[in-house]
């Protein structure tokens, strides 16, 4: 430190080089589809679009479809984090701090379906709820969706319950408080940054996920992402595709701005394995 | 205002037993030291009297009453972790008030009563600040107001000081004494720094191996330990093989007085017991080394047959690395398996022996018997 104050600064160009070579690789695509998303008119070979403007947007704003894809999503997500931190934390607390005979091979059978290839393990699960009449079904979806969020709502937390340190919550004990203020007070808020990550893993991952949704959900659940493929598929507009891009961005973006805010960018950096 | 007994405690770990039949009695207002190496038993012993640990045998009372089934929060206990243990989330303010808040006292109360903590401890506006940001020394202060605002009939200390530097745990250790005397709490102090036992306690239980090995007063400890564990583990101690023939004790070039049977045992001596005169030949102990520590020199001696001893002298003595000298023991004790030998006072008409003059009066050491003591005020 002191010798390096002492030399002559010297500019060290690698680090901005990669700096922008990561910006153009990530960002690109992203003003791209922005872009796109306020054009009217781009025609090759023009670097900048013609013409600007909300056209597409009215256009889409105005499709109950669309509307309805938006709410749907919106609440398949919403519901499937509830109910996942609802069950999960609980069974990871348990998993971190109690000890019950099986409680490994339970943990690592939770795991295990993540070893498997995923779509193979819906498929199956798609037959048994054909019996049971869940095909085609928001609920149907829901449930599905929480087998994926086992995950991140089990796995962190756990790790986040335990490093939690025990003499922190002996000393709790100690001055008086039960072990229910103990958690409340002491547990909960020193692994509240990891949770706090793994709902926002849980609800942005929900949100997006399409392969699920499509196989159990279609035709009659419509979420974004799945009414996307149909725009896709059957009408060809790149502005819709741009415009519900980053219709679908916002949830997320916000969740992730109040996540910052509450927690602070290190902590949540930490909680999530940084 | 309390005492604190424990009645045969024992907790067992699977197979090991870390803690083994621990009968004491801590008067009220009595600062004990637990003092033991490290695996001894000693912090399960404290973690059993908070309630954080289940005895597997025994009983822990706290003014008569049995308390070892209950919850760490139903104890009248506090406990100062040696992690301080504090809690990251809270500000300084918020880890002290804790304890107040839970007993639902009114804010100004709480206010009033957390600031005139933090004050004693000499945190006084620090409320604001995260823990964090606090020096180790700060830390375990803070941890140290956040017990003692509850006014705990007994307090718990377990090693707090181990991870500070020599200056601020000697301070903190006087601290930690003026409050005890000032607000006359009950309180056992775990440590494994013969020096901390040393400077704190009325009385001290050293322990080895989940059991303990005496109880007593400081100086008792020190003076008359009453096993050769004891003995080499509190102060410098010079242990020495020793043989006795004859009613003479043989050992490192010395032959002293004994009346005990015949055998092997052990010599123990303090190197401030052991005397030194100028050797008239190249027969004696031979001086390897002298540090000057200003109020004492210490002197590292090799005698004839290669044993290593260590003895203290005054700073003017004049004693220099490759001296000759004789071995003059003032005072010493003979431990034979592990135990302190009594030794009967010695006879009017023997003979003066010119090397020392024996221990007397020191109390048999019963092996196998629990130390039990009740200290006197």
């Amino acid at each position: 430190m002191i010798a390096r104050l002492g030399l002559p600064r010297r500019l060290d160009w690698k680090g901005p080089l990669i700096a922008t070579a990561l910006s153009v690789a990530i960002l690109l695509p992203l003003i791209n589809v922005a872009v796109w998303a306020f054009t009217e008119v781009w025609r090759y070979p023009a670097v900048i679009p013609q013409k600007f403007g909300l056209r597409f947007w009215g256009d889409m704003l105005a499709r109950g479809d669309v509307r309805e894809a938006m709410s749907t999503s919106l609440s398949l997500a919403a519901i499937v984090t509830a109910l996942s931190v609802v069950i999960c934390l609980p069974a990871s607390y348990a998993f971190a701090r109690m000890n019950f005979p099986g409680r490994n091979l339970f943990f690592m059978s939770f795991l295990t379906v993540y070893a498997f290839p995923k779509f193979g393990l819906y498929i199956t699960i798609a037959a048994i709820f054909i019996g049971l009449g869940l095909i085609g079904n928001f609920w149907g979806v829901v449930l599905i969706q929480l087998v994926s969020t086992l995950m991140f709502m089990v796995w962190i937390p756990v790790t986040a319950f335990q490093n939690v340190d025990r003499r922190q919550e002996e000393a709790a004990r100690d001055l008086g408080a039960s072990p229910l203020r103990v958690f409340w007070s002491v547990t909960l808020p020193q692994a509240l940054p990891a949770i706090s990550a793994a709902v926002l893993l849980t609800f942005v991952n929900t949100f997006y996920e399409t392969e699920v949704a499509w196989l159990i959900g279609a035709p009659e659940v419509r979420t974004v992402p799945l009414l996307m493929i149909r725009f896709i598929n059957s009408e060809l507009v790149v502005q819709y595709g741009a415009i519900l891009s980053l219709a679908m961005w916002v949830p997320s973006f916000l969740l992730l701005i109040a996540a910052r805010r509450f927690l602070g960018a290190q902590a949540l950096g930490r909680a999530l394995g940084a | 205002m309390a005492t604190l007994e424990t009645r045969n405690l024992g907790r067992r770990f699977g197979p090991t037993r870390a803690v083994d039949d621990v009968s004491l009695a801590v008067g009220d207002g009595e600062l004990l030291c637990l003092l033991g190496p490290s695996g001894s038993g000693k912090s399960t012993v404290l973690r059993m009297l908070g309630g954080f640990e289940p005895p597997s045998a025994g009983a822990v009372l706290i003014d008569g009453d049995d308390v070892t089934r209950l919850a760490p929060e139903r104890r009248p206990t506090g406990m100062v972790f040696q992690s301080h243990a504090l809690w990251t989330h809270m500000n300084v303010f918020a880890n002290v008030a804790f304890g107040l808040k839970l007993r639902r006292l009114p804010r100004a109360e709480v206010r009033r009563r957390t600031e005139a903590a933090l004050d004693m401890v000499g945190l006084a506006g620090f409320g604001e600040r995260r823990p964090t940001q606090l020096s180790g020394g700060q830390q375990q202060r803070v941890a140290l107001a956040r017990s003692l605002v509850l006014e705990p009939k007994i307090l718990l200390l377990d090693e707090p000081f181990a991870s500070l530097d020599q200056h601020l745990r000697e301070r903190l250790r006087e601290e930690v004494r003026e409050i005890q005397r000032r607000a006359g709490i009950t309180m056992v102090f775990v440590t494994h720094g013969q020096d901390e036992a040393l400077a704190l306690a009325d009385r001290i239980a050293v322990m080895r191996e989940g059991r303990l090995e005496q109880v007593d007063r400081p100086e008792v400890v020190y003076r008359q330990p009453r096993t050769e564990f004891v003995a080499g583990f509190i102060g410098q101690m010079n242990l020495i093989d020793a043989r006795v023939e004859g009613g003479r004790l043989f050992a490192a070039d010395m032959a002293l007085p004994v009346a005990l049977a015949d055998g092997p045992a052990r010599l123990a001596l303090r190197p401030e017991d052991l005397g030194l005169a100028a050797a008239t030949d190249e027969s004696g102990a031979r001086v390897l080394r002298v540090t000057d520590f200003g109020a004492h020199l210490a002197i590292d001696l090799e005698t004839i047959d290669g044993q290593r001893l260590k003895a203290t002298a005054e700073p003017d003595a004049g004693w220099m690395a490759g001296m000759r000298v004789a071995l003059r023991p003032r005072r010493f004790a003979v431990y034979r398996d592990g135990h302190l030998c009594p030794m009967p006072a010695q006879r009017a008409g023997d003979p003066p022996v010119s090397l020392q003059t024996l221990v007397a009066g020191q109390p048999a050491a019963t092996a196998g018997q629990p130390v039990w003591h009740h200290h006197q005020h």
